[in-house]
C-alpha cells in the first residue's frame, strides 16, 4: 500500500473533531484497540488500522463525512461487512474507513411491482428473510450470505451459486442512493426498470466503492420457485465431468446451478461432512426447479446426457433430507478445506468448454509447485474456486501460494477468461490486472474514477496496479 | 465512411476534423438529430466466435441482427432480450445490426425474466473519441475484473466510443411456448392481472396488454413443464376472468407484435416510450389519452400522442422517464427526445463524454 500522507496524520486531531461535530460519539471510532475490528477483511494477511473508523445511520451522515474528508483531502475506505476476499475494504494509516453496517433497514417492500428498497447495510441473507414469507426471494447468493452486506455485493458485483439462471447483483439491482466523494447524493434508477442517460447504475455496481458510497438499494425480488432438486454425478475424470457440464447447457435445460468437486475436494468433505460421496475424481450436482412433474421432466433429460459420459454414480434425491445430503458436503467445502490446510481461494472465471484444459494445467502447475490444489466451483459459469492449500507456520509457503495463483490465474486469462468471477480486484489482483487489460483498457476504466471523483479520494489504492494509477493519485 | 475493419474505424475517427454522425443500419432514428460526416459500420461484418456449450457468442458490431438471430437459431440458441425491430413503428428502411441494438439497448419482452440487452453482454470492443481501440469484460458469464465498462457502452448511442465487436451470453430456444389470453381488462385490471401472473412462481417471460385491450401472458420452455404452468397461471388468473390459450405459432407472431409496437405504426401522431413502476402504467395510460400498448407488466407503456405534445408535463408527478421515439425533425429539435437528467447526473455523464471523446466528434448533442 501506498505510505501514509503525513500532512494528514498531523491533522488527526483536527480531523476528528469534525467528524465528531457531525455524528454521535459512539459513531466514531478512533481509539487505538477499538480500531483494530477495521484494520482488515477477509482477506487477514494484510492489515492496517484507519485514522478513525465511522459507521453512519443514515445517507445525510455519510454525506456529511465525505464533505470533510473530501475538503481535508482525506482518503474514504468504504466498508460493508468486512467479508471480501480480496482486500477491497482495507485501510491504510491516513483513510477515515466509512462503515454503513449499522444502516440495515428495510425501507420498502412491493410485491406489486416485485423490489424491495433497504439500506446496504443490510445483510444479503436478511433481503430474503424479509420476503420469504410472502414467497419471494432475492437471487444472488454468494457464500458469505448470512454475513455480508448488500453494500459489498454492490461493490464487488457479488455472484453466488445460482447465476445461470438469475445472474448476479448487476442483474438484480434496479436502483441505488449514493453519495460522491464530494459529498452530492445522487439517485439513479429505481421502481422502473430502465434508467435514462447513460447506465451509471451499471458502472458504479461492481466498481468495488471506488465511484461512490452506495447508502440504498432497490432491489428486483422474484418469486419463489415451487420446489428444487439436485441430482449428484460421479466421473472418473475432471475432463468427462467437464464435457458433461457442456453438454448439459447445449441441450437447452438450463439448471439452476451445476457445481463441481474434484478429489482432493471430495475426500476433505466426506472426512467433514461424511455427506456419503463416491469416491470418484469429479463429482458434478445439478439442481432444477419447478414443480415436482417439471423437475422430473428437467432432470430426465439431464440423467440421460450424463449416462452417455458413462458415470460412475448417479443419485437423484428421493425426499428433501437426501436433498439436504447432497447440498452437505458442497456447502460446507471451505470449512472442510480451513479444517486441514491454510488454503487461498482463487475465483478466475473461464469459458466453460476449457474446463477439462484449465484442470490439466492446474494440476500440471499444482505439481510444478508443491501446493495441492483442490477444486470446486459453479461450473454452469465457468467462475473456477481451485482452493491452494499451504503452511501459513512454513515460511516462504504463503509466497509459493500466491504465485502458483498468479499462475492459474494468467492460465484462466490466456483460454479467454478472466482473474476475478466474483470476489473482486481489490488489492489481492491489483499487480495481474496488465496481465488482461492493456494500458488503453486500464486508462478508459480510470477516466471513469477521474470523472466520478477527480482527486482519487475514494478507495485509491484498490483495483489498478499502483504504477499504473500513481500519476492520478494524490493518496 | 464506412470502415471494414477495426484498424480502419479507429483511424475514421482519428482523422475526424468535425462531428461525426454514427450509424449502424439506420433504422432506429434516437436522441436529439445530429448533423456531421456519417460513420457507417455495417461494414464490420462476422460472427467470431459461437460456443454453443458455453452459451457464448461474439460478432462484429455491423453484423445484421438477422444473420446473428439465424447463425444462433441454427444450434438452437437466441439472443435472451428480444430485440425489438424499430422498422414498422418507424417506417423507416434498412437492415437493423447488432451494434445498433447494443448502442440503443434495445430490449423486448422479455426483458421481465431475461434482463435488458446489457444484461445479456458480457464484452465489448469499441473505439473512443481519439481513436483509440478500447476492450472490456471479455466472453465469460462472470467477471468483475475491473471496471464495467460493457453496461456504460449499452445505450450510450455510440457517444463514447464506437462500438466495434460486442459479447453476448446466448440462451437456448424454449422447446414450447405456450400464451394465455384475457380480454376486456381495463387498464387497472390489466396491470393487477399481471403482476398477479409475473408473481407466480410459474416464470412468466412475457406480460403485456395490446391497445385492444387484450392481455397476453407468455409462457416458455420444456413441453411438459409449459403444460402445467400453463395450468396453474390460468387458476392464478381466475379472478380476472377465463384465459383463452394461445398456440406456438400464434403467440409467436402476437409477441413479435408487441415486441416491435407494430400496432402503432399506422396511428398517426408522435410516439412516445415511457419507462415507469409497472403499477404506475394505468396513471400514465389515464393522463395521456391517446392509443397504447403495455409491456413489461406495465413497466414499459408506449403511447401516442398528437403531433408536438409534451407528454412529459401531463406525466409530471409520476416517476421514471419518457423518450420521443417517433415525431417530426421540428418536433425533435424542439422537445429534449430523451428524458432531461437532474444536474449531479448529467454533470456526471457530460464529465464522462468529455474523458472519452474530448474532442466532441462521437454524435455530439445527442445525448445532451
Amino acid at each position: 500500500m501506498p505510505q501514509p500522507d503525513a500532512g494528514i496524520l498531523d491533522h488527526r486531531d483536527r480531523i476528528i473533531a469534525r467528524l465528531l461535530a457531525v455524528l454521535p460519539a459512539e459513531a466514531v471510532i478512533h481509539d487505538a484497540h477499538a480500531i483494530r475490528a477495521y484494520e482488515c477483511d477477509a482477506l487477514t494477511a494484510y492489515r492496517c488500522p484507519p485514522l478513525a473508523a465511522v459507521l453512519a445511520t443514515t445517507t445525510a451522515e455519510v454525506a456529511a463525512v465525505m464533505r470533510i474528508c473530501h475538503e481535508e483531502g482525506v482518503p474514504v475506505i468504504p466498508r460493508g461487512s468486512g467479508t471480501g476476499l480480496a482486500g477491497g475494504a482495507l485501510p491504510t494509516a491516513d483513510s477515515v474507513l466509512l462503515g454503513v453496517a449499522r444502516m440495515r433497514d428495510v425501507l420498502e417492500i412491493d410485491y406489486a411491482n416485485r423490489f424491495v428498497r433497504v439500506q446496504t447495510g443490510i445483510t444479503n441473507l436478511a433481503v430474503t428473510g424479509a420476503v420469504e414469507g410472502d414467497g419471494f426471494f432475492y437471487a444472488p447468493d454468494p457464500s458469505s450470505q448470512l454475513a455480508c452486506a448488500i453494500a459489498g455485493n454492490i461493490a464487488m458485483n457479488s455472484g453466488g451459486a445460482h447465476c445461470l439462471k438469475y445472474g448476479v447483483t448487476t442483474n438484480n439491482l434496479l436502483g441505488v442512493t449514493a453519495v460522491l466523494m464530494d459529498g452530492t447524493v445522487i439517485e439513479l434508477g429505481g421502481a422502473h426498470m430502465d434508467a435514462p442517460g447513460l447506465d451509471l447504475l451499471g458502472v458504479i455496481c461492481g466498481s468495488e466503492g471506488q465511484l461512490a458510497v452506495v447508502t440504498e438499494a432497490v432491489l428486483r425480488i422474484l418469486p419463489k420457485p415451487e420446489g428444487a432438486r439436485p441430482v449428484l454425478m460421479g466421473f472418473d475424470s475432471s475432463e468427462v465431468a467437464g464435457a458433461c457440464v457442456s453438454d448439459i447447457i447445449k441441450a437447452g435445460v438450463l439448471p439452476v446451478a451445476i457445481e463441481f468437486m474434484d478429489r482432493p475436494c471430495i475426500r476433505a468433505c466426506e472426512d467433514f461432512a461424511k455427506a456419503g460421496y463416491p469416491d470418484c475424481e469429479a463429482l458434478l450436482i445439478v439442481e432444477v426447479e419447478g414443480s415436482d412433474a417439471e423437475i422430473d421432466e428437467q432432470l430426465g433429460l439431464i440423467k440421460q446426457i450424463a449416462r452417455r459420459h458413462d458415470p460412475m454414480e448417479l443419485r437423484e434425491a428421493t425426499s428433501d433430507d437426501e436433498a439436504k445430503r447432497i447440498w452437505l458436503g458442497r456447502k460446507s467445502a471451505f470449512g472442510a478445506m480451513g479444517q486441514i490446510n491454510d488454503y487461498i481461494c482463487l475465483d478466475g472465471t473461464i469459458p466453460v468448454s476449457e474446463l477439462p484444459r484449465v484442470l490439466r494445467r492446474t494440476a500440471e502447475l499444482s505439481r510444478e509447485f508443491g501446493l495441492e490444489v483442490a477444486n470446486v466451483f459453479h461450473a454452469g459459469d465457468g467462475n473456477m474456486h481451485p482452493l491452494i492449500l499451504f503452511n501459513a507456520n512454513k515460511p516462504g509457503d504463503l509466497e509459493i501460494a500466491e504465485a502458483l495463483g498468479a499462475e492459474i490465474l494468467k492460465f484462466c486469462v490466456e483460454v479467454g477468461g478472466c482473474l476475478t468471477g466474483e470476489h473482486g480486484v481489490g488489492i489481492e489482483k491489483r499487480d495481474l490486472m496488465t496481465v488482461q487489460y492493456g494500458p488503453d483498457d486500464l486508462d478508459a476504466q480510470m477516466q471513469v474514477k477521474d470523472a466520478f471523483d477527480p482527486r482519487w479520494l475514494l478507495n485509491p489504492a484498490k483495483v489498478f496496479p499502483l504504477d499504473v494509477s500513481s500519476g492520478r493519485r494524490v493518496a | 465512411m464506412r470502415p471494414t475493419t477495426e484498424t480502419e474505424l479507429a483511424e475514421a475517427i482519428r482523422g475526424a476534423t468535425g462531428p461525426l454522425v454514427v450509424r449502424g443500419g439506420g433504422t432506429r432514428r434516437p436522441g436529439r438529430p445530429v448533423t456531421g460526416a456519417v460513420l457507417e459500420t455495417g461494414e464490420l461484418l462476422g460472427i467470431t466466435l459461437y460456443d454453443p456449450g458455453a452459451l457464448t457468442l461474439v460478432v462484429r458490431a455491423g453484423t445484421p441482427l438477422a444473420e446473428v438471430e439465424a447463425a444462433l437459431r441454427a444450434d438452437h440458441q437466441m439472443l435472451p432480450f428480444e430485440p425489438m425491430d424499430h422498422r414498422a413503428l418507424l417506417g423507416t428502411e434498412g437492415t437493423p445490426t447488432i451494434g445498433g441494438v447494443v448502442a440503443a439497448n434495445v430490449s423486448g419482452p422479455r426483458r421481465v425474466t431475461a434482463g435488458a440487452c446489457r444484461d445479456s453482454m458480457i464484452g465489448v470492443r469499441f473505439v473512443d473519441g481519439t481513436g483509440r481501440v478500447i476492450r472490456n469484460g471479455g466472453r465469460v458469464m462472470k467477471n468483475v475484473t475491473g471496471y464495467d465498462l460493457v453496461k456504460l457502452m449499452a445505450g450510450s448511442y455510440g457517444t463514447l466510443g464506437v462500438v466495434s465487436e460486442v459479447a453476448f451470453k446466448v440462451l437456448p430456444i424454449p422447446e414450447a411456448e405456450v400464451s394465455l389470453a384475457l380480454d376486456g381488462l381495463d387498464p387497472g385490471a390489466a396491470v393487477a392481472a399481471m403482476a398477479a401472473a409475473l408473481g407466480s412462481p410459474y416464470g412468466v417471460s412475457g406480460a403485456a396488454r395490446e391497445p385492444g385491450g387484450r392481455v397476453l401472458l407468455r409462457l416458455e420452455g420444456l413441453a411438459g413443464s409449459v403444460a402445467h404452468r400453463v395450468q396453474a397461471l390460468a387458476a392464478v388468473l381466475g379472478p380476472f376472468g377465463t384465459c383463452a390459450r394461445i398456440e406456438a405459432a400464434g403467440s409467436r407472431a402476437s409477441w413479435a407484435a408487441i415486441r416491435d409496437a407494430a400496432a402503432l405504426g399506422p396511428v398517426e401522431g408522435d410516439v412516445w416510450r415511457v419507462s415507469v413502476k409497472p403499477s404506475d402504467a394505468p396513471d400514465v395510460l389515464a393522463r395521456a389519452g391517446g392509443t397504447a400498448l403495455m409491456d413489461w407488466g406495465g413497466g414499459l407503456v408506449w403511447v401516442v400522442q398528437p403531433e408536438g405534445t409534451d407528454l412529459r408535463a401531463k406525466l409530471d408527478g409520476i416517476g421514471g422517464h419518457a423518450t420521443l421515439v417517433r415525431a417530426s425533425e421540428a418536433t425533435r429539435a424542439r422537445l429534449p427526445v430523451l428524458h432531461p437528467e437532474p444536474e449531479p447526473l448529467a454533470r456526471l455523464a457530460a464529465g464522462l463524454r468529455a474523458k472519452f471523446d474530448p474532442r466532441g466528434v462521437l454524435n455530439p448533442g445527442l445525448m445532451g
